[in-house]
């Protein structure tokens, strides 16, 4: 793969001021799609599974970040591309997270809420 | 002349070195973000809430959607794929990886619509109770949005197909890719909350 990034333009701008290195291998990527569907696998066991039952939903969370982890940083080449990238796509994530985490507690935890 | 040019160059490069296509791609992306947080904050809000059924554990088959997640995720494998493709100017390549996601985002819309149908027949629908309308209104979001992809990866293959796309413009196939993947991330959290977590 080419280590020079080009704008839109056609115009080569050098691999380091974009901020990458160098992009990974197909191989490397065909073994990031394997554990990826691993990780699935595993997920529907500890579903199917009653030994873990009460700890289920931290698991199935950990899991599933990981997995998110894993398709941002190689298959959307955070990993190698300009650390402001990850930082924008970070502030959405964690902005969701929290709205997300703040209902959930609201309509939940909190009685005085309940719809 | 020189000066035109030296011009053009830097109408084109922008101080933090991130092209602006790409830069404003992930801001839309960090917005999809919220835009999906809301959606799963309203099925969340409302999960265990239904008073009539049918409810999530009669009618889910986690198999079922365990094969559709795999295809999914598998369709991001093949466009990483069709992207390195392009970058080594491997023109047939390209468009057959780009039909495999193509294909499989057809088979995630199939096996989803065939869930459907069978919760529609068991009695689930948009207005019959909360997890109807919280359940149809995320996943059919998400629905629209690997179509609109799927749509997106065919135009991109006509493109290369008629030499529209030469390896010095593969950031087109990189942004179509980013869309791509960010689709597989919001179905990996939709598959984690909405079908695993009980």
């Amino acid at each position: 793969m080419s280590t020079d990034v080009t704008h839109v333009d056609g115009n080569p701008t050098p691999a380091h001021e974009e901020g990458h290195d160098s992009h990974p291998s197909v191989a490397f990527y065909v073994t990031i799609g394997a554990i990826l569907a691993i990780v699935t696998g595993v997920e529907v066991a500890i579903y199917y599974m009653p030994q873990f039952e009460a700890v289920d939903v931290p698991l199935l969370v950990i899991l599933s970040t990981m997995k998110i982890l894993l398709v941002m940083m190689f298959f959307m080449h955070l990993k190698m591309d300009h650390r402001a990238l990850t930082w924008i796509f970070l502030s959405g994530i964690a902005l969701a997270a929290f709205m997300v985490s703040a209902l959930v507690v609201l309509f939940h935890v909190v009685p005085r809420f309940d719809p | 002349m020189a000066h035109a040019i030296a011009a053009a160059d830097d109408h084109h490069r922008t101080w933090t070195g991130v092209s602006n296509w790409k830069l404003g791609f992930w801001t839309f992306i960090a917005s999809e973000c919220l835009f999906f947080g809301t959606l799963i904050s309203t099925y969340m809000v409302y999960k265990g809430r239904a008073v009539v059924g049918p409810y999530p554990e009669d009618i889910f088959n986690i198999l079922l959607t365990t094969t559709s997640t795999t295809i999914l995720l598998f369709s991001s494998l093949a466009m990483v794929l069709a992207l390195d493709a392009v970058n080594r100017a491997r023109k047939g390549l390209a468009i057959f990886w780009l039909g495999m996601v193509m294909l499989m985002g057809l088979a995630f819309i199939g096996i989803e619509l065939y869930e459907y149908m069978h919760f529609i027949h068991e009695g689930l629908t948009v207005t019959s109770s909360t997890f109807g309308s919280s359940y149809y209104v995320v996943t059919g979001t998400h629905k629209l949005h690997v179509l609109v992809g799927v749509i997106w990866m065919g135009t991109l293959a006509w493109l290369i197909h008629k030499d529209r796309i030469p390896p010095e413009k593969s950031e087109q196939v990189e942004v179509a890719g980013l869309y791509w993947h960010f689709v597989d991330v919001i179905w990996i959290v939709i598959f984690t909350l909405v079908y695993l977590i009980s």
